[in-house]
């Protein structure tokens, strides 16, 4: 097996790295889970977990239906009860959902600034849907945004909070490919000013690829593989991407990979294997 | 047409005063009770029961409403009590309401109160349950919790239906205000209605009728002006 090595780099906020600070061991992670159980009657959903995220670090999600990445998501969130198990995360923390989830009834400045509570909330809503390219959407209500717009005002509405830790839950599913595209390049310049740790649940291995830093796969409740992506932003689909993609898909059991070498950390038995 | 009948009837003694009183006269009466400030007056007795009734029975239902809307155990205790409630009518209360509270102000609002509670409670808490859970969930991993929570997110979502509600118990406080103020009403639009029937003017019991039902009328049109203001968000089936 060859194992390519990852660079590595201290985290920097005035950087715009090309390849995005990997796990670094001196600073502490901004997600931390450790042996981490869901369990909903008898089916286990999350099972034993371990995961790590380093401040600013880009990290995507992908799993098969019922692999857990929804449960993983909203433990993550806060949305679910951890009891008394061993879950680190930034105390701000926002999440980016599938369906833009705007409150209809509030305009759409209202919406990004819900739950702040300093005054200048407007100026602060204001300069975020700015930073979206929204500037002109203000006082619409969310019922006339498209679906792009929506996202788009869902975003600045978690990162108005400047989060330590941004959740995306497939958030660009729903929409158009050109859309979608455009939407990839906005996520990126955001991460670069804002620099939240970020992870990013999805369906579609291209979208990790070029986003992320590091693509884990969850399978049964575990990171079954973990692939660490060294290639420059912006990512063009070559020979290398397509190899990081082959694997990945075979991690999913889409096909059959095409070989075994490769950056490829697997956990078949739920070990670590370095 | 139909008006233009009725005149005529009148006109060629087809329809004695004494069954009904032509337009004309019911035009007149109308005019002159406006004027002599009787009708004004009276309205305004009836009108003022009406909104104190209403108002008792927002204050009750939406509390209620709440209560049972957002937690279980409120359904619990809350809501089989209000649909025992609902089974009986509201106006077979008015025999009890008057051992009760005599024939003063008080049953008739009490009637108001008890009749109108019941439609807004019904669609609050429906509109309470109906909130979409996905929008929830966005505001509660937002930060927002309790009472921000309802003001924010539960009140403006069950809105449309809370307004469902008030419309229609508007409509049931001008039908309650009827037959409340049959009780020994001292003035009110009942009162009026009551004194014609001894003297048989039947222009002026038309002219009542009348009134209650441009209340009626009004009331809706109220209604209709509140949710044009407070859903403007709504994106609307049928263009306004």
């Amino acid at each position: 097996m060859v194992q390519p090595r990852i660079r590595r780099r201290a985290f920097d906020t005035a950087a715009v790295p090309a390849v995005a600070p990997s796990a670094s061991p001196s600073i502490a992670p901004a997600v931390k889970l450790n042996g981490f159980v869901r369990q909903f009657g008898e089916n286990r959903v999350i099972d034993g977990l371990d995961l790590s995220i380093a401040p600013g670090e880009f990290v995507a999600l992908l799993g098969a239906s019922g692999s857990g990445k929804t449960t993983l998501l909203r433990t993550l969130a806060g949305l679910d009860p951890v009891g008394d198990q061993d879950v680190t995360t930034p105390s701000t923390r926002a999440v980016v959902f599938q369906d833009a989830r705007l409150l209809p009834w509030k305009k759409v400045w209202r919406n990004v600034a819900l739950g702040l509570k300093d005054k200048d909330v407007r100026a602060r809503a204001e300069a975020a849907l700015k930073e979206v390219g929204l500037g002109h959407r203000l006082d619409a209500w969310p019922s006339t945004l498209s679906g792009g717009e929506a996202q788009r005002t869902a975003l600045a509405r978690a990162l108005v909070r400047e989060p330590g830790l941004l959740l995306l839950d497939e958030p660009f599913a729903a929409l158009d490919a050109l859309t979608r595209l455009k939407m990839h390049d906005l996520v990126l310049n955001l991460w670069n000013e804002h620099r939240p740790a970020v992870l990013l649940v999805t369906h579609d291995v291209d979208e990790a690829i070029s986003l992320a830093d590091r693509v884990l796969v969850l399978n049964k409740g575990r990171i079954a593989a973990e692939e660490h992506i060294a290639l420059e932003r912006p990512r063009a689909p070559d020979a290398r991407f397509q190899a990081i993609r082959r694997r990945l898909l075979g991690h999913l059991g889409v096909e059959a990979p095409a070989s075994h070498e490769g950056a490829l950390i697997a956990f078949p038995t739920g070990e670590a294997v370095q | 047409m139909l008006l233009a009948l009725w005149e005529l009837g009148s006109r060629f003694g087809l329809i004695p005063e004494r069954v009904l009183a032509a337009p004309s006269t019911v035009a007149e009466t109308f005019w002159a009770l406006t004027v002599s400030g009787e009708l004004p007056a009276n309205l305004l007795v009836s009108l003022a029961r009406a909104a104190a009734g209403l108002a008792i029975a927002l204050a009750v239902a939406v509390s209620l409403g709440l209560l049972a809307g957002l937690s279980r155990w409120g359904e619990t205790v809350v809501d089989p009590l209000m649909q025992i409630k609902r089974t009986i009518p509201s106006l077979a209360l008015t025999p009890l309401f008057i051992v009760w509270f005599g024939i003063g102000e008080t049953p008739k609002i009490a009637l108001i109160a008890v009749a109108t509670t019941f439609p807004i409670y019904l669609n609050l808490f429906a509109g309470v349950r109906g909130i979409d859970v996905r929008l929830v969930e966005a505001a509660r991993s937002f930060g927002l919790s309790g009472w921000s929570l309802v003001r924010e997110v539960i009140l403006p979502g069950a809105l449309p239906s809370f307004f469902v509600g008030l419309r229609y118990a508007l409509g049931v406080s001008v039908l309650v205000l009827v037959v409340a103020e049959q009780i020994n009403a001292q003035a009110g639009l009942g009162h009026l209605i009551n004194n014609a029937r001894d003297f048989m003017r039947t222009d002026i019991i038309v002219v009542c009728l009348l009134v209650y039902a441009l209340l009626g009328l009004g009331a809706d049109a109220l209604v209709r002006t509140l949710e044009r203001r407070a859903l403007a968000w709504r994106p609307s089936l049928v263009e306004q």
